[in-house]
């Protein structure tokens, strides 16, 4: 039975980071030519390291709790401080794998696949959210 | 010419992306399990984190389809496949799989990973570990055309 939890300013802190998360890709695209999608730039930061752009972005971002704490407390994670140790793993192996060979995640597929309204992407996002949803309904977590 | 204005506009990207990442909630686990629970108490507000990225992000994908150069005038290549193939399907499914069980996604992993949260720096540790293995053995990928490398040699 589903309940919906909403609240406004949930909802409007989420589309403000929406808002940066786009500007985000358009500073990318039109400024070093790069598509902002995580995976395909961390792949591609482990794989070969040579494109500094992709770096200089990652390290930019790896950053970004550490500055934020400069204004205010931030802590990350909780939710998954007690993981069952096998399926955390496991979960991250799949999201590794899976990325790869769908070439994308949310940002790539999801953000920037979508803007350049690309099909490829669409039934990415309708398939990854459709199985991510399915997961969750059928009760499996890293936690339970 | 200028090879310091892409990376000034990735370190600012990555700033930005993180700082988004964060406010939006996306950094939270349980709201994205929250999100992703439509039969249970489903919180929807992570919806307008991808509207918003959309709306944000439609001018500047437009104008790259049409010059497809960057601002400063260098070449840039949009993905154009378009090619909907088994390796897309069971890839992306895989991802859902992952993301259901953890709440956990690339990008936001990598911020909660960075900010110290040990359980998170395992999953990022696995992530890399799929990525390299897939890149290696499931599907190689044609040495980078000259996107990657310096445009104005």
């Amino acid at each position: 039975m589903t309940t919906i939890v909403f609240s406004t300013p949930d909802a409007a802190a989420s589309l403000a980071g929406g808002l940066l998360i786009g500007a985000s890709a358009s500073l990318l695209l039109l400024g070093s030519g790069r598509i902002a999608g995580i995976s395909g730039i961390f792949g591609n930061a482990l794989s070969t390291g040579r494109d500094r752009v992709r770096v200089v972005f990652l390290l930019a971002l790896l950053a970004t709790p550490w500055l934020w704490r400069l204004a205010q407390p931030l802590e990350l994670g909780g939710a998954l401080a007690t993981p069952q140790w096998g399926a955390l793993i496991g979960a991250g192996l799949l999201v590794g794998v899976g990325t790869q060979l769908g070439n994308g995640c949310t940002s790539g597929h999801g953000v920037c696949g979508l803007a350049n309204f690309s099909l490829r992407s669409l039934v990415a996002v309708l398939t990854f959210m459709g199985v991510a949803m399915i997961t969750v309904a059928l009760g499996f977590g890293v936690t339970s | 010419m200028s090879q310091t204005k892409p990376l000034i506009a990735a370190a600012g990207a990555g700033l930005l992306f993180g700082f988004g990442l964060i406010l939006s909630g996306m950094t939270d686990p349980a709201k994205v399990r929250a999100f992703l629970d439509i039969t249970g108490q489903w919180n929807p507000a992570l919806a307008f984190v991808m509207g918003g990225a959309i709306l944000a992000a439609l001018p500047a994908f437009a104008w790259a389809r049409r010059h497809r150069t960057t601002l400063a005038g260098a070449p840039l290549t949009l993905p154009d496949r378009t090619l909907v193939d088994a390796r897309l399907v069971g890839g992306t499914a895989l991802f859902g799989v992952g993301w259901g069980l953890s709440g956990l996604c690339p990008g936001p992993a990598l911020v909660v990973g960075s900010s110290g949260s040990l359980p998170v720096l395992v999953f990022v540790a696995a992530m890399a570990a799929g990525l390299l293995l897939s890149r290696r053995y499931l599907a190689p990928r044609a040495p980078e055309a000259p996107a990657a490398a310096p445009r104005q040699a």
